[in-house]
């Protein structure tokens, strides 16, 4: 952003001094996530920069606590990791078949009382996460299904659902809906148009909200930590005792590889979103 | 030529507007069978629960079940003198049925919530009840009155009196700070133990404070990612989003390494000369940690809302402003300004509402003084088990989002919540 020549040295000082905070923020929003980077590569068992790090010795660095993720028996971190995925890969689906099909219904102009069916739908997304957790916790306990993986795939269900809703009706406010009408005059049936019709112009909208819902159920502890059992530990549970007990290397380990997924997350949903604007012809 | 006008039909015979009609309604229906899944679910799964909260919240039936004859008979007493004999009787009745089993203990447990002492005087109670040594042919009032002189004493009754109604406000009233005293009036606790409220303001004011600092630091970001060009721009995006989608846990985990008496952080401030080594200053497991972690946390919930706002401003706007004689500082702030407001109050509710309910970063770096109510609730659900008394905590704080919600979605609208 230069400036123009004529612009007075006020306004220069003024322009320059906006920059400045707005390169802190930056720093402020994105620093965090890199401090943790060359730490977890530390061969010390201390959170700190050692001597050695800041002078780059290579003997100050090592994979030493990515060993200890994968082979150390303090923290079930493999156990963890795979709950957490199957959890949020079964939570995703669920999250994504239910609130496809009910976005599709909330964007037919023919829905009844859609004002009240829609808050009451995302409505966990605004609820604060302990009364959710709280609410879930009598439901399942009832259920019998608290410390249970169903139990807590549906209760990820329920807060993942609000994401999808969101965004594929989001889409499907652009969606031309005399498509679905030449489909059905050309002897289609209503699944058939779905599938063929509808679903591939959606798609991009469905898996966004898909990568919304399986963040959601992947990054969760609240909920979790009313529903689970030892058995049932995931990732972000292991990080919260981690944090709560001793703050070890092992963790900044973990921390590095969901700092890797979310950018991978990030990316996809970056591409996404501007699939989706290219199918629905927006330009910008 | 006749003035009426003829009704039109379809092919079948039927009226055109009956027909129409029709399909109007099963069009409804078909969209209504959509959402019917997921409506369900929720409400099984979560509406329900959440009212289940309410009643769990001022539920008191226990006890009203476990003295059912004496709260019948103390109905015609008046509260003003000792009961009559009647009611002693079926005191004694209930009370031989809880020993059989074996409940006599939650008995005194309750109705020692209700009143300090209550505990001692049952169990006194009790060993007479076990030994039989009340003879009931003869006058159960004076006998019951000779095992402890609390027994005879017109408060201890009036104490359970107060106990007869299955519902009771108290958690309400506990979590302000305030009982129901002897003669039914809303008391305040003494003063040392004035813990809740205490958290409640604290609650408030973080969040408040929160949402001051994501102004502050989203408004002028937002401001340039929607004015620079798209390629620059993209980039500096990724600054917003990455934190975004990056795991909470891991975020606060960052700021308890920065944050820590030998961090980063403090690194800096030695460095620069602001404090001497040997004095590094706590920020965490206090409000500081507290306020940096949850504006950093928080701080993409108000940048993307004013950021879409903001896009959709023409900069020839400003243009036209400075052209038509304003200094850029008053173009920016009578036309510039006022159109990002939907955007301000879009970020600032969210952020608010999010902040009010936060848990786990308080949990990690807040300390002693930096928690708020949601630890609360958690406590009581985790470690006392007060389950009746979390449910109300959480209830309300749950009004208290709905009503700023209430306002959003007058302010801004739901339908305008955009992710990402």
């Amino acid at each position: 952003m230069a400036l123009p020549k004529y612009t007075e040295t006020r306004y220069r000082i003024w322009h320059y001094f906006y920059i400045a905070i707005c390169t802190f923020v930056f720093i402020f929003l994105i620093a965090p996530l890199f401090v943790i980077f060359p730490l977890s590569f530390n061969a010390e068992e201390f959170l700190v920069f050692s001597e050695g790090m800041k002078n780059l010795d290579p003997d100050a660095f090592s994979l030493r606590w990515y060993k200890d993720m994968v082979y150390g028996t303090k923290n079930p971190w493999g156990l963890a990791a795979k709950n957490s995925f199957i959890i949020a890969i079964f939570a995703t689906l669920g999250s994504v078949i239910l609130g496809t099909v009910a976005a599709l219904g909330l964007s037919s102009r023919h829905m009844p009382f859609k004002g009240i069916i829609m808050a009451t739908l995302i409505s966990p997304m605004i609820v604060p996460l302990i009364i959710s957790g709280v609410a879930i916790f009598f439901f399942m306990a009832k259920a019998g299904l608290a410390a249970t993986h169903t139990g807590i795939v549906l209760a990820h269900i329920i807060l993942g659902t609000p994401f999808v809703v969101i965004t594929v009706t989001a889409t499907l406010s652009g969606f031309d809906h005399s498509v679905t009408r030449a489909a059905a005059s050309l002897g289609s049936n209503p699944v058939n148009t779905f599938m063929k019709v509808t679903l591939p112009l959606i798609l991009p909208g469905v898996i966004s909200g898909g990568l919304f819902a399986f963040v959601t159920s992947f990054d969760e502890v609240v909920v979790v930590l009313f529903l689970a059992g030892l058995e049932n530990t995931t990732i972000p549970i292991q990080m919260w005792t981690g944090l709560r007990e001793q703050l070890s290397p092992t963790i900044l380990a973990v921390a590095t590889c969901l700092i890797i997924l979310s950018t991978l997350i990030l990316i996809s949903a970056e591409l996404l979103r501007r699939r989706s604007e290219r199918l629905r012809g927006i330009n910008r | 030529m006749s003035s009426e006008t003829k009704q039109i039909l379809t092919t079948d015979g039927i009226p055109l507007e009956i027909s129409l009609k029709k399909a109007e309604r099963k069009n409804k229906i078909k969209a209504f069978l959509l959402v019917a899944p997921l409506l369900l679910f929720l409400i099984i799964t979560y509406i329900f629960p959440i009212g289940e909260m309410f009643t769990r919240s001022i539920d008191d039936k226990m006890i009203t079940n476990m003295l059912p004859k004496t709260f019948k008979s103390m109905e015609t007493w008046d509260g003003k003198e000792l009961p009559p004999e009647e009611v002693f009787a079926s005191f004694l009745s209930d009370f031989k049925i809880l020993v059989d089993k074996k409940e006599h203990g939650k008995l005194a447990q309750r109705l020692n919530k209700e009143k300090n002492g209550f505990t001692t005087i049952t169990k006194k109670l009790f060993r007479q009840v076990k030994r039989n040594k009340i003879d009931e042919t003869q006058s159960i009032k004076e006998q019951i009155m000779k095992v402890h002189k609390r027994w005879r004493n017109l408060e201890y009754w009036q104490a359970i009196k107060r106990t007869a109604p299955p519902y009771t406000s108290a958690k309400y009233l506990k979590a302000m700070d305030m009982y129901l005293n002897e003669d039914n009036k809303i008391t305040q606790v003494s003063e040392d133990r004035r813990i809740h409220r205490i958290l409640w303001l604290r609650t408030v004011e973080v969040a408040f404070f929160v949402t001051v600092f994501c102004f502050l630091m989203g408004y002028p970001i937002a401001h340039l990612l929607a004015t620079l060009p798209m390629k620059y721009s993209n980039l500096l995006m990724i600054c917003v989003l990455l934190p975004f989608w990056t795991s909470l846990l891991v975020r606060t985990a960052s700021w308890m390494i920065l944050l820590q008496q030998q961090g980063v952080v403090n690194d800096f401030f030695v460095m620069i000369g602001l404090v001497a080594d040997d004095n590094r200053p706590e920020m965490m497991y206090n409000k500081v940690g507290t306020y940096v972690a949850m504006t950093q946390i928080l701080l993409p919930f108000m940048v993307l809302p004013l950021y879409s706002v903001m896009k959709t401003i023409s900069p020839s706007l400003m243009r036209a402003g400075k052209s038509l004689g304003g200094t850029p500082f008053v173009a920016f702030w009578k036309v510039y300004f006022p159109l990002t407001i939907p955007g301000i109050g879009a970020g600032c509710l969210l952020v608010f509402i999010l902040a009010i309910g936060y848990y786990i970063t308080p949990a990690l770096v807040g300390g002693a003084s930096g928690t708020l109510i949601s630890n609360q609730i958690a406590y009581h659900m985790k470690s006392t088990l007060d389950w009746s008394f979390a449910s109300a905590m959480g209830l309300m704080l749950l009004s208290g989002v709905l009503v700023i919600y209430w306002i959003y979605n007058k302010l801004v609208g739901v339908d305008n919540i955009k992710l990402g």
